[in-house]
C-alpha cells in the first residue's frame, strides 16, 4: 500500500491506484483551475483531455495515467 | 538512446496486442508502445478495482513470453522528425525510434459534447467514470446518472453499481425503436447477446438526453429530457459520453488517408502508404473482438504472412457486421447539436464559449479567432465536439503531438537536417 503526499497531506492508497483516483480519495477530487477560474477535475480518465494534469515530483503529469507510488509528492493547481 | 524496430506498434490495446502476437513468430524485432501504465487499452484497463477477463490476462502473458517483443509503458509519440522515425517520451526519457513497418492501433476516445454545466467537477465521460473506478475511485453510496449513447453506458453503470454506487438513471439518446432493433439482432453474436443480459438495468431509458448539469462549485444534479418531459435528479456524479470517435491524429500527421472519421485501410489493414498499417478502433469503432482480428491481420500482413492474414478475413467480416449494427442503432439525434448555450464552454483548455465559435466557416478560422483547440489537449476534446456541432473537420496536428519536455525535443538535435 503506497503512501503519497497529496498537497502536503499523507494519503495511503491500494496498490495500483491512479493519482486521479487518489485526488478524490484524499481531497475534493479537483486537479486544476481553468484559465477563467473554474475548478476542474479529471474528465476522460484515459489520457486525452488533460484536465487531470498535476505536478508529480516536480513534473507536469497526467494524474489518470500515473500510478501512486510510495513517497510520491502530488501537488494540485490551486 | 535511439532504437530500431522491424515493426513498431503504437497502442497496446486489443488491436496492438493481437498485432504483436501475430507478428512475433516471424522473429521480427517488435516494439510496442502505449501511454498507459499497463497493456490492455481502455477495455481491459487494470487497477485495484478492475477484474480483467481471462482472455486479457492470457494475451498479456503471451506478450511477455516473446523475447522479440518490447513493450514501452507510459510512452507517447511526440513528433515524426523524419521518414519512418518517431520521437517518443516516457516518464524519464525522450528518444528516437526508427522502424521498417508501422501499425497504428491508437484506439478511440469518447465523444464529449458540451452542455451547460459539463465543466463542473463531478461530471466525467461515461467510459471516463468506469476508468476512474477501475483505477481506485470510491463511489460507494454515491448517486450516479449515466447519459449519452451506446453500450458503454450500460458497462459504465454496471461498474459503478458493482462498487456500491446507486445508479439513478441511464439516459440513452437513441430511440426505443433503435435500441430494440439492435437488441433483436444480438442473437447473431451469441457472446454479445449473453453479455447484454448481465448488463441490463431497470433504470435504462431510451429517447432521453442530458440538458444541463446543475450546481455551482461542483455537480449537485442533472436536468434530463426524458421521452419528451423535463426531469431533474439530484446526484453526485454525471457520467456522459456520446459514443466513441477514432483517434486519428497520429495517422493524419503521417499523411494516412482518412475515410469518414477514421483511418482508411484495405483488406490487409494497410494504409495508402507502403509499410504503414492501422487496426482497431482508429479505423472505425467496432469493439474489442473486431479490434483483435484486425490487429492480427495487420500483424501477419506486416511480416509478410499473407496466408495467415487472409484466413482471418471471414472472422473480421462477422464482427464488422456487429459494428455496423451498433453504429446504425446509436446514431446521434440532431437535437444534441443544440445542447450548448451561447455561454457554454466548448473548449475546456482555453475556456472558449459556443458564441465565440458560431458564425465561423471552418475549424482553422475559428481557432485563429478564438484559440479554440489550441490548449493542452490540442483539440482532442473540442475537435470532436465541433465536428459534430458545426461539421468542421479538425486539421492534422503538428508536432509536438502532446505536451513534451524540452529535453525530449532536444533529442532532435542528433538528426541531420532533412
Amino acid at each position: 500500500m503506497p503512501e503519497l503526499m497529496l498537497d502536503g497531506h499523507a494519503l495511503r492508497v491500494a496498490e495500483g491506484t491512479s493519482v486521479a483516483a487518489a485526488l478524490a480519495l484524499g481531497g475534493n477530487g479537483c486537479s486544476r483551475t481553468s484559465v477563467s477560474g473554474q475548478r476542474r477535475a479529471p474528465l476522460c480518465g484515459m489520457g486525452i483531455c488533460q484536465e487531470c494534469r498535476v505536478t508529480i515530483d516536480g513534473r507536469r503529469r497526467l494524474a489518470c495515467q500515473t500510478l501512486c507510488r510510495d513517497g510520491m509528492q502530488v501537488e494540485t493547481q490551486p | 538512446m535511439n532504437e530500431y524496430a522491424d515493426l513498431l506498434i503504437i497502442g497496446a490495446g486489443p488491436a496492438g496486442m493481437a498485432a504483436a502476437l501475430a507478428a512475433a513468430p516471424s522473429g521480427a524485432r517488435i516494439v510496442m508502445l502505449d501511454d498507459n501504465p499497463l497493456a490492455g487499452g481502455q477495455i481491459w484497463r487494470d487497477g485495484p478495482q478492475a477484474s480483467l477477463p481471462a482472455r486479457a490476462r492470457q494475451l498479456r502473458e503471451r506478450l511477455q513470453s516473446h523475447t522479440n517483443i518490447r513493450h514501452h509503458r507510459g510512452t507517447r509519440v511526440i513528433a515524426n522528425p523524419g521518414p519512418k522515425q518517431l520521437l517518443v517520451e516516457d516518464d524519464d526519457h525522450g528518444w528516437l525510434i526508427s522502424y521498417d513497418k508501422l501499425i497504428l492501433c491508437t484506439g478511440a476516445r469518447e465523444l464529449l459534447l458540451p452542455f451547460p454545466g459539463w465543466t463542473l467537477p463531478g461530471v466525467t465521460g461515461a467510459g471516463g467514470l468506469q476508468a476512474l473506478i477501475k483505477a481506485g475511485l470510491a463511489v460507494r453510496d454515491e448517486r450516479v446518472v449515466i447519459a449519452g449513447s451506446g453500450p458503454l453506458l450500460l458497462a459504465s453503470a454496471a461498474t459503478a453499481k458493482k462498487h456500491g454506487a446507486t445508479v439513478l438513471r441511464i439516459a440513452e439518446q437513441a430511440s426505443f425503436a433503435s435500441v430494440a432493433g439492435f437488441a433483436a439482432q444480438l442473437p447473431r453474436w451469441p457472446a454479445k447477446w449473453l453479455q447484454s443480459f448481465s448488463l441490463f438495468n431497470r433504470h435504462y431509458r431510451a429517447a432521453t438526453h442530458v440538458i444541463a448539469a446543475l450546481g455551482t462549485e461542483r455537480l449537485e444534479g442533472v436536468r434530463l429530457q426524458q421521452q419528451g418531459k423535463i426531469v431533474e435528479l439530484e446526484c453526485d456524479r454525471l457520467a456522459c459520453g456520446f459514443g466513441l470517435i477514432p483517434n486519428i491524429q497520429l495517422g493524419q500527421a503521417l499523411a494516412y488517408a482518412i475515410q469518414g472519421q477514421a483511418l482508411a485501410v484495405d483488406t490487409w489493414q494497410a494504409s495508402n502508404h507502403p509499410d504503414h498499417f492501422a487496426a482497431g478502433e482508429c479505423t472505425g469503432f467496432g469493439g474489442s473482438e473486431l479490434a483483435l482480428v484486425e490487429g492480427a491481420i495487420a500483424g501477419h500482413a506486416a511480416v509478410g504472412d499473407v496466408a495467415a492474414a487472409r484466413q482471418l478475413w471471414p472472422r473480421r467480416a462477422r464482427w464488422q457486421g456487429f459494428a455496423n449494427a451498433l453504429n446504425q442503432a446509436f446514431a446521434l439525434d440532431p437535437q444534441l447539436k443544440s445542447l450548448a448555450h451561447p455561454d457554454t464552454l466548448v473548449c475546456r483548455c482555453e475556456d472558449v464559449a459556443y458564441a465565440a465559435l458560431a458564425g465561423h466557416t471552418d475549424w482553422r478560422e475559428a481557432k485563429l479567432a478564438s484559440r479554440c483547440g489550441m490548449g493542452a489537449c490540442q483539440g482532442r476534446v473540442c475537435g470532436g465536439a465541433v465536428q459534430h456541432l458545426f461539421g468542421w473537420q479538425p486539421s492534422a496536428p503538428r508536432p509536438p503531438f502532446s505536451p513534451a519536455r524540452i529535453e525530449t525535443l532536444m533529442c532532435l538535435d542528433d538528426t541531420p537536417p532533412a
